[in-house]
């Protein structure tokens, strides 16, 4: 033993010794946030560092709250979010903040319903829903909404998140905006007051295997997954009145109304890329869709920022094309702009 | 130790010689060892007990026992109360108890009272055993894609025709905790069963021929002689799989429904405090963190209060049914 344990650690020694003098080209970059734009940020990081020699992206999803908290403590390059980033959080950043919208993706409510291939459900309708109000599939209120589909006469199971999440905010802030009655009673947030007879389960896989394996169920889930799964998705009624099928044009619509407010950001000099579209206007807006944004430091390493530069002007270009593909909405060409001039920002 | 008696032994042309300074430095050695690690497992624990308990101090300041009686899990508001899910913890996992334990105990009976040949009863042993190996997370899925749809027509069928009695006073939709209690009961069904098996084959072959020569029924012989003396080891299973059930997260958080509401009915969602610090915590807040170390504690003081119960009965059932040892 005594004569091993030297010659052991010689050996981890050198082997450490080894590692560390690696190539001075080598950069790593590494963020975490959101979990809804994790698919295809992950897609863009992989070909990203495929094609720009010696750099790689890490990404981690651990949610969006986790991400800015990250974000905040300077334990990462960047960060992303799906609710952006309050004031009061912005102002705990010293370098600054340089906040971006990367992508958008549209909220869905899938069901599991034997017979019915389309479901219609008007505003006041789904607002009541998921306040526990309307309890049966045979309610006449969806009957009215959709003639000639057959309606079960089962119990309407709703199935919500049990996590904190990002589309929990994004989908009671629409309920809010619809109904003044709904902010009141369950509220609007990360995670909410939902009635006590409703079902949660934890992330959009569990939510969505949960309505899968649930006759007469119920709930909200993201656009890729419910694509990713084939499941079936409600025509919901938007603010003009139109019905409107969750795709991507509708979710584009629904984009192009957004209009962003002309300051900047607190205690930086970046614009306020920040905008919610709780109820879109426009004949042809799908009504429940959103941003998601990614967080950079104004002012940091010039080698870092000149690949994250590169890779947010990536994200502009290639990882635009790449995200229909997978079930999210690429940014208008005006948000593309306003993007890119803030670029420049990240220094 | 101090004065070594065996000194001044003559050790020539002996084969046996007194311990020598490296026997004692080898016994002192492993002496403190043993007590190092002794106590760096009580360290542990209180360590632990300490740091959830200085997190949720601020909460416990702010919210008093009053946390523990009300129902409300509100971060908006800033309202929290835990009554449901202490009432989901101890309800599923008394359900999945008393399954599990029929079904394990009984497993026992049939493995070790000479129903099988021997080599018969080890393979069911392993394979029983084997179910401790399955990760929580696949008897969740497992529960999810198979026993909720076997369970939905026995239970909806319970439910229209014996709506009236309160435990199938509500429909089974999906989740709930008729589905999370019986997952429950077979993950606690590996440790109830092979410590019950422990506990029935230390019992010496004699006292059971002694039972037959006095004339006893097979059945007798088992129900009035076997169980009552191993019932202190039982008792030990029983206690384990309860702390077990306590404490499982994953499988209930993806089966119990995560509601925080307090109904009798074995088939509505309900919550537990173990689903609810996992589903909980990856996204919380600082405000909502503290609540939920708050709730840790109170998990610990539960699990805590069942070791203690059940160590009382097991030393009650020692002192009646078996001979001092």
């Amino acid at each position: 033993m005594k004569i091993f344990l030297p010659a052991v650690l010689f050996a981890l020694s050198t082997g450490l010794a080894s590692v560390v003098p690696a190539s001075a080209q080598e950069l790593r970059l590494t963020g975490s946030g959101a979990s809804f734009p994790f698919p295809l940020y992950s897609s863009w990081f992989k070909d990203f560092s495929k094609q720009s020699q010696g750099i790689t992206v890490d990404y981690q999803a651990k949610g969006s709250g986790a991400g800015i908290q990250d974000f905040i403590n300077n334990t990462v390059d960047f960060a992303a979010s799906d609710a952006a980033m309050e004031d009061s959080d912005i102002a705990k950043v010293k370098q600054g903040v340089v906040l971006l919208p990367m992508t958008a993706g549209e909220i869905v409510l899938s069901y599991n319903l034997e017979g019915a291939k389309e479901l219609k459900l008007p505003r006041d309708v789904y607002v009541d829903i998921f306040s526990g109000k309307v309890a049966k599939w045979t309610d006449p209120k969806i009957a009215a909404a959709n003639p000639g589909v057959k309606l079960p006469d089962q119990n309407i199971t709703v199935v919500a998140r049990s996590d904190s999440s990002g589309t929990t905010y994004v989908f009671t802030g629409h309920l809010s905006a619809v109904s003044e009655e709904f902010k009141k009673t369950v509220g609007h947030g990360t995670t909410v007051q939902w009635p006590t007879s409703f079902v949660k389960a934890p992330k959009n896989d569990g939510v969505t295997a949960t309505i899968k394996q649930t006759p007469g169920a119920i709930g909200y889930i993201e656009y890729t997954y419910a694509m990713a799964t084939k499941q079936p998705m409600a025509t919901l009624q938007n603010k003009a009145g139109k019905f409107v099928a969750p795709t991507d044009e509708a979710g584009k619509a629904a984009l192009a109304s957004a209009e962003f407010p002309a300051k900047t950001l607190p205690g930086s000099s970046a614009p306020d890329l920040r905008v919610w579209l709780f109820d879109p206007a426009g004949e042809q807006s799908y009504p429940i869709t959103t941003f998601t944004w990614m967080l950079f430091y104004q002012d940091q390493d010039d080698a870092k920022a000149k690949v994250l530069r590169d890779l947010v002007e990536y994200g502009l270009t290639k990882g635009q094309a790449m995200a229909p593909r997978m079930g999210y909405i690429p940014l208008p060409d005006n948000v593309v702009e306003k993007v890119r001039k803030a670029i420049a920002l990240i220094q | 130790m101090a004065s070594h008696q065996f000194d001044n032994v003559d050790r020539s042309g002996s084969v046996s010689g007194p311990p020598s300074g490296g026997d004692y430095a080898l016994d002192r050695s492993f002496r403190g060892i043993a007590w190092f690690s002794a106590a760096l497992i009580l360290a542990l624990v209180v360590y632990i007990v300490v740091e959830i308990g200085g997190k949720a101090m601020p909460a416990i300041a702010e919210h008093g026992l009053g946390f523990l009686t009300s129902t409300a899990w509100n971060v908006q508001t800033g309202q929290f109360g835990i009554l449901p899910q202490i009432w989901g913890t101890l309800y599923s996992s008394l359900l999945a108890l008393i399954l599990g334990g029929v079904f394990g105990v009984a497993i026992a009976i049939f493995l070790t009272q000479d129903f099988l040949p021997s080599r018969l009863a080890m393979v069911f042993r392993t394979i029983i055993e084997l179910l401790a190996a399955i990760p929580s997370v696949v008897f969740g899925l497992w529960g999810i894609y198979v026993l909720i749809p076997l369970l939905r027509p026995v239970a909806n069928w319970l439910h229209a025709n014996l709506g009236g009695v309160p435990f199938f006073g509500t429909s089974l939709s999906g989740p709930g905790l008729a589905p999370a209690a019986l997952v429950l009961a077979i993950m606690i069904l590996p440790t109830v069963a092979s410590i019950s098996v422990d506990a029935l084959r230390q019992i010496p072959y004699k006292v059971k021929e002694a039972a037959y020569g006095m004339g006893t029924t097979r059945w007798e012989a088992i129900l009035k002689v076997m169980l009552p003396t191993a019932s202190s080891g039982i008792l030990a299973a029983l206690v384990l799989g309860f702390g077990r059930a306590l404490g499982e997260t994953m499988a209930l958080a993806m089966l119990i429904g995560n509601s925080n509401q307090i109904s009798l009915s074995l088939f509505a969602p309900a919550n537990t405090l173990a689903a609810l610090l996992a589903s909980s915590f990856p996204e919380a807040g600082p405000v909502e963190v503290r609540a939920l170390m708050y709730a840790a504690l109170a998990l610990l003081a539960i699990t805590l209060i069942v070791n203690a119960v059940g160590l009382a009965v097991m030393k009650f059932a020692t002192r009646k049914f078996e001979a001092e040892r």
